[in-house]
């Protein structure tokens, strides 16, 4: 450790000011901050709210969200020998599903980390500012957001889309107003629709020709119920339960299918105060409350309303949604107040889409990006109630 | 009553007047830089909206349309005057903008000044010109519905104005390429905008 110290200490002078890489310094800095703790903080930019240096903020999130990175390496494994019919427990084991899984979902974070780091750099070198870490966790997002079976090229486009117009246009980490990860997922489910929903792409290897075996079925447990079934299940005779719900062996997107991993995550972001209790209480509040309404209005013909509240929470997205986007320190409320109104909203708003709109049988992602627009605006209203209160304190006062 | 209120939230959100339909974009642009005075162009927007559609509803349907002066007399069943209708519409909608810069001059003069040439051009914003094509071609069966419609695409503005107003406000800090400052990156948040508001797309109410 103390030899590469002595090394970049050595080659420093060349990328500061008159040295020979003038031009490479934010490259330098990026690579020099990311082996040492530096000795110098982040100052600047509109999510600044503690002394610590971004680096570490962002790979605390990164840390949480490998809990869900694991069980979702497992789950794609885990789906993908069920479709084709083999035994898990007898012809393959834990360790064959994790791996078939893993070697699935290593490419997806590869392009996105590289797609998504390549024009950091870019636009970093280019406008002359420093490597902007948020890409750290962005870049772990994208693929957990993505179907298994999506094809690298999609990933690619979605990533340089969502770091280009989601995020540098606005100057970079901290000035933008949607959550980066969230923005490559929207972008890829409106612009290749047919990639991003339906039966199949949910298990990976499915697409590229290998046969399935006969009544399997390997649409989500939303997408079931939006075709109006009472019971989930692969067709196999698995039915999905609230347990399957919960622990995450059921159809999905990479990290979004476990609740219980994405809880563990949960724990730790609360625990280091990264991301706000309040939002991720708020937006479980909120979906379990106009779940619990639509249960009580029922349906006959839309079998989403019958769906107990609190397993709405743990289906799709929901969970994730609330512990990894909903709580980006960036594109949410910053007020405290202003976070119960957004985490609320968020909640109703998911519940509300996945139920009533039957062109998308998920709405988390939307719920929450719908919100991200307008929580600037809540924020004003909070702190312009803050300002008007302490006035008429400060009236009364002067009286 | 149900049906009200589902083209009141349609209006709102479905069938929002920028983000579906990009109408109004004008005024949208140049005066979303503060919220104050957004949510007073807004509110004119409602108020505009929610008295030019219902009042044009009442000429279309007893003046205008093929048959509607059979309330006169029977014998003019087959007057058909319909190819007045967009210059009788834009006649009531500048007429109401005139009232309400009247309205405004006289109540928040430090309003009026802010929105400058805006408030008066209200009368060529296309949002309001389009409510009122609109209520023609889908037909509302009432007054009541076209008024609830107008009044809901007057309220859908308010939301996309205010809400970009208030982007506005804090995008102010951040480090925006400089070819994209000002009229550049507010398309750009429209658009992203617009992306969120498609969530509302295909509900059937």
């Amino acid at each position: 450790m103390k030899r590469l110290r002595r090394y970049v200490d050595r080659i420093k002078p060349h990328f500061q000011e008159g040295g020979k890489f003038e031009k490479l310094h934010s490259t330098f800095d990026a690579f020099e901050t990311f082996l040492f703790v530096p000795d110098h903080v982040t100052e600047k930019g509109a999510h600044v709210r503690d002394i610590m240096d971004m680096k570490r903020t962002m790979i605390i999130v990164v840390l949480a969200t490998l809990p869900a990175l694991l069980v979702g390496c497992w789950n794609t494994g885990y789906q993908h020998f069920l479709a084709v019919g083999e035994t898990y427990g007898e012809t393959v084991n834990m360790w064959d599903a994790f791996w078939y899984g893993f070697l699935r979902v290593f490419p997806i974070i590869v392009v996105s980390y590289v797609v998504g780091l390549g024009i950091e750099f870019g636009f970093a070198q280019w406008r002359g500012h420093e490597v902007n870490e948020g890409f750290l966790v962005t870049g772990i997002l994208i693929p957990l957001v993505m179907p298994v079976d999506v094809p690298l090229w999609m990933v690619a486009l979605a990533t340089a889309f969502a770091v280009v117009i989601g995020k540098e246009v606005f100057g970079g980490t901290g000035m933008n107003i949607l959550n980066p990860a969230l923005t490559a997922r929207v972008f890829l489910f409106f612009a290749y629709p047919a990639r991003m929903s339906g039966d199949k792409v949910w298990i990976g290897g499915l697409l590229d020709g290998a046969g399935t075996v006969d009544a399997f079925s390997g649409a989500t447990v939303l997408g079931q119920a939006a075709a109006g079934m009472e019971n989930f299940s692969n067709g196999l005779g698995l039915e999905y339960g609230p347990m399957q719900m919960f622990l995450g062996n059921i159809p999905g997107s990479i990290g979004e299918t476990s609740t219980l991993a994405i809880l563990l995550g949960a724990l730790l972001l609360i625990y280091t105060g990264v991301g706000s209790w309040k939002i991720i209480l708020a937006v479980f509040a909120g979906g379990a409350a106009m779940a619990g309404l639509l249960n009580l209005v029922g349906s006959d013909t839309n079998q989403l309303f019958n769906i107990p509240f609190w397993q709405h929470l743990m289906l799709g997205g929901f969970a994730f949604g609330a512990v990894f986007m909903a709580t980006d320190p960036v594109s949410a409320a910053q007020t405290e107040k202003g976070k119960w109104i957004y985490g609320f909203l968020i909640g109703i708003l998911a519940i509300l889409i996945r139920v009533l709109n039957p062109a998308y049988p998920e709405g988390v992602m939307l719920a929450i990006l719908f919100m991200n627009v307008f929580a600037p605006l809540i924020d004003h209203y909070v702190i312009r109630a803050n300002i008007r209160s302490r006035l008429r304190r400060w009236e009364m006062r002067a009286q | 009553m149900e049906n009200l209120i589902n083209i009141f939230v349609r209006s709102i959100f479905i069938d929002n007047m920028i983000f579906a339909y990009f109408l109004g974009m004008c005024s949208y642009l140049a005066v979303s830089k503060t919220v104050k005075t957004s949510v007073g162009l807004g509110i004119a927007v409602i108020f505009v909206l929610g008295i030019t559609v219902p009042v044009n509803y009442l000429i279309e349907n007893y003046l205008l349309k093929e048959g509607a002066l059979t309330w006169l007399s029977p014998g003019f069943a087959d007057v058909d005057l319909s190819f007045l209708t967009f210059i009788v519409f834009i006649a009531v909608i500048a007429s109401m903008v005139q009232l309400v810069e009247m309205i405004v001059e006289k109540f928040t003069p430090a309003l009026y000044n802010s929105l400058g040439i805006f408030l008066p051009l209200i009368a060529v914003n296309c949002a309001i010109l389009g409510g009122s094509l609109f209520m023609q071609e889908r037909e509302y069966h009432n007054l009541a519905e076209a008024t609830v419609f107008g009044l809901g695409s007057g309220v859908g503005w308010f939301l996309a104005i205010v809400g970009i107003a208030a982007i506005r406000e804090k995008i102010r800090y951040s480090n925006v390429p400089a070819p994209l400052r000002g009229l550049g990156i507010t398309f750009i948040i429209t658009g992203l905008m617009g992306i969120a508001f498609m969530s509302f797309m295909g509900i059937k109410l």
